[in-house]
């Protein structure tokens, strides 16, 4: 898939910085519940974002980052909470303690393949919550009853409200670690990483340590993760382990396949996705009992199947990938070309693709 | 722009004393976001999907007890429009769901919301917003704390209280105790741990054994094994229903007779006693406060024929077996009395303020003798159980319904 035009890339951010700010003239529209559910939007593209790092690109499949989102927000509650440290200072911690599990977990992994990999990190993402509970670990963690924390405060007073500056808050975050993750993918390294997802074999036979790129890139997922986790935690306030279940590691999951994998944008995408149609599943049955006459009451999950299903089978590169093949479609009709045009399609598409699809 | 002559001057200043005229003829109706002249919009979260998913039952029946209330005319007139969403038992989604009710749907208060933790979620975010969180289906005792969260308030007997009821009991009627306790490990379990310690006083030395489990184990017979070892002859059961059950049967299969005494959560004659095998339960000592349907002492009562004919008429998917159903109508009867008693005055404050000022209400399916009570100080609304003691398949209820101070 070719590179997101710059243009557009720029008009996005002058939007994403500027809405927010129309919440005085627009309160209804621009409300502080819609600057929460963005924020939530963001972090789960985060999160899908560092999945996506290692299984994307790096082609290790995990079930299981829902686990490292747990280990980022707990390390950034038990350090606001016991350490009172200030909550832009967690991310750096979470975002090292993360790596550091990632990691840890990688050295092992690097022994396991496909169906095995998965069920292993399935396995870790069903021990996280019960650790969390742990009788011995309960003074740290708070146990079941979870640790309930302050939302950021607005700084230097300014005149934001807290979910205005939480917004921008994960705002930054997300524009920072998306820029990191495109340098790292367009560097040697990326491609290294690449080439062990597409010819294992080939790529250690050219000389590439798959080992270190491995355990590196598991580390890196997970410190990606991990930072949405605290980057969750703030914006929640509250952190249990009953949040971090087994669906929050398909819900990544989801969210990656459905953006579509091996594609940056497609993470955005995908983390956007969820957070919208999980909140619209409710809505939508109710829509389709009441408005499309349907007989029985379908439970929001059911919609939710059925979206997934269908749109598995209408894109299944993922969404990314469905607009790309869409456009490409437009694009190759020779009949109708617009004149004032710039020659800018027929240059884009023999673009040698920086980030290649499944 | 238009320069304001004499006739647009005129139109405006008579539309806004039109405008403002018409506020002061309604100046006694006083509302509140969620209330208006028509209808009244009630938030409400339950899990009906996920591991906790049985309890959305309760969910349903609310939805069904408020259907029948606009049947018959609503509140006052107004229509109840109970808006209930999904949280699956996860917190982070409570706080999602919370936050769309209150800032997006704008209701004017929640009610029922279920789940000590889900609660908690949300805890500090609704008393910042000053929106009342009415009747909660928890019963832990943190609820109960009007000093510090005055926009929060329980509903049943606390658990905190309830231990304390049993310790007492238990020292008054059982020689040279020497206590096991099986707990589960979270906020619940603690909740009557703690309070059956206090309930101890220096006593607490009797407690032998104390082992705890998690909901995700699959059996508890290991706790159980360990607990007879220590040479107890109390037993007291913290447990849900599940649980209880498998300990009870063990207990029995172990050849093992305490004095058992089973928190209230698990009183169920459909869901505990019965699984775990009638034989195995007699003299099961526990504290009820609402009738259990499967009670035959009750089927003549008037407030067990009346439910029983509402359940078949309004909410015929319900089991008539279930206690938590008796829980819903219970529940959802306090809050209709509440907000009748708020008049055409629903500003938030006044629903907190009605609803912490009942005095010895008689909810139907609470057990003769207890009432709601609740006032300023006194968050909690049902603060009373009457002991039973099961024989044959059934509870009999003896002594006198127990008040307790409220905390």
């Amino acid at each position: 898939m070719p590179r997101f035009p710059r243009k557009w890339l720029i008009v996005l951010i002058v939007l994403a910085v500027v809405i927010p700010l129309l919440r005085p003239v627009l309160p209804d529209t621009v409300s502080d519940y819609r600057l929460f559910l963005v924020s939530t939007m963001m972090i789960a593209a985060i999160a899908v974002l560092g999945l996506n790092l290692l299984t994307g690109f790096n082609g290790q499949i995990s079930l299981g980052h829902g686990a490292f989102y747990a280990v980022g927000a707990y390390t950034a509650a038990i350090l606001m909470d016991q350490a009172n440290m200030p909550y832009w200072a967690t991310l750096p911690a979470a975002a090292v303690v993360c790596f550091i599990v990632g990691y840890l977990f990688g050295l092992p992994a690097l022994k396991l393949e496909g169906h095995y990999l998965a069920l292993a990190t399935f396995a870790l993402a069903l021990a996280v919550p019960q650790i969390l509970k742990y009788k011995w670990l309960e003074g740290l963690t708070g146990g079941v009853q979870g640790i309930v924390l302050s939302k950021p405060e607005v700084p230097f007073g300014l005149p934001l409200t807290e979910d205005q500056w939480l917004y921008y808050y994960c705002f930054v975050v997300l524009v920072f670690l998306y820029w990191a993750a495109h340098n790292i993918l367009n560097s040697r390294s990326g491609r290294a990483m690449m080439a062990i997802r597409d010819y294992h074999i080939a790529a250690d036979t050219m000389g590439i340590d798959t080992a270190l790129y491995k355990t590196v890139t598991f580390g890196i997922s997970a410190a990606y993760t991990g930072i949405a986790g605290a980057l969750s935690a703030s914006a929640i306030a509250f952190v249990a382990p009953d949040s971090f279940n087994i669906f929050l590691s398909i819900k990544f999951l989801i969210g990656l396949v459905v953006g579509g994998i091996g594609s940056l944008t497609g993470s955005i995408v995908g983390g956007i996705f969820y957070v919208l149609v999980d909140n619209s599943a409710q809505a939508l049955s109710t829509f389709a009992k009441n408005d499309l006459g349907l007989q029985f009451d379908l439970s929001a999950y059911t919609v939710f199947g059925i979206l997934l299903i269908v749109l598995m089978f209408l894109m299944p590169t993922g969404i990314v990938g469905g607009i790309y093949a869409l456009w490409r479609s437009l694009h190759r009709g020779p009949a109708i070309v617009d004149p004032h045009a710039a020659p800018a399609p027929a240059k884009s598409a023999s673009q040698p693709a920086t980030e290649r699809s499944h | 722009m238009k320069k304001t002559n004499r006739r647009t001057f005129v139109a405006g200043a008579s539309a806004a004393a039109l405008l403002t005229g018409k506020g002061v003829a309604f100046a006694q109706k006083k509302y509140d976001d969620g209330a208006s002249d028509t209808e009244i919009k009630i938030g409400h979260t339950n899990p009906y999907s996920g591991p906790a998913s049985s309890y959305g039952v309760i969910g349903k029946t609310i939805a069904n007890y408020w259907k029948s209330v606009n049947e018959a005319g609503g509140v006052n007139g107004r229509k109840i429009n109970f808006i209930s969403l999904d949280d699956g038992y996860n917190p982070s989604k409570t706080v999602e769901c919370v936050r769309q009710l209150v800032e997006q749907d704008k209701v004017l208060c929640t009610f029922n919301t279920l789940g000590t933790p889900c609660n908690t979620a949300i805890h500090k975010y609704m008393n910042q917003k000053k929106v009342p969180m009415l009747f909660v289906a928890t019963g832990a005792s943190k609820w109960g704390n009007p000093k510090e969260f005055p926009w929060t308030m329980g509903y049943q007997p606390d658990y905190h209280t309830e231990g304390v009821i049993y310790a007492k009991h238990l020292l008054a009627n059982v020689k040279d105790p020497k206590i096991a306790v099986l707990m589960q490990n979270d906020d619940y379990g603690k909740d009557y741990w703690n309070g059956f310690k206090e309930g101890l006083g220096k006593d607490a030395d009797k407690v032998v054994k104390h082992v705890t489990y998690e909901t995700t184990d699959p059996t508890v017979e290991s706790q159980v094994i360990q607990l007879k070892d220590s040479g107890a002859n109390v037993f007291f059961n913290i447990a849900i229903p599940k649980f209880a059950a498998q300990a009870m049967r063990k207990a029995g299969d172990l050849g093992w007779k305490p004095t058992i005494y089973l928190n209230n959560v698990s009183s169920s004659v459909a869901n505990t006693m019965k699984p775990s095998g009638f034989e195995n339960v007699q003299g099961v000592l526990t504290a009820q406060y609402l009738m259990d349907p499967t009670d035959k002492q009750w089927a003549d009562h008037p407030d067990m024929k009346a439910w029983v004919a509402w359940m078949k008429k309004s909410n015929p998917g319900g089991s008539l077996d279930d206690a938590s159903n008796v829980f819903a109508y219970s529940v959802s009867f306090l809050m209709h009395k509440t907000l009748e008693k708020c008049g055409d005055n629903l500003t938030r404050e006044n629903l907190m303020r009605q609803a912490a000022n009942h005095q010895k209400l008689k909810v139907p399916l609470c057990l003769p003798g207890i009432t709601v009570s609740t006032s300023p100080t006194d968050y909690y609304p049902i603060q009373a159980v009457q002991l039973a003691r099961f024989k044959g398949e059934t509870w009999e209820l003896f002594g006198d319904v127990m008040h307790a101070e409220s905390s």
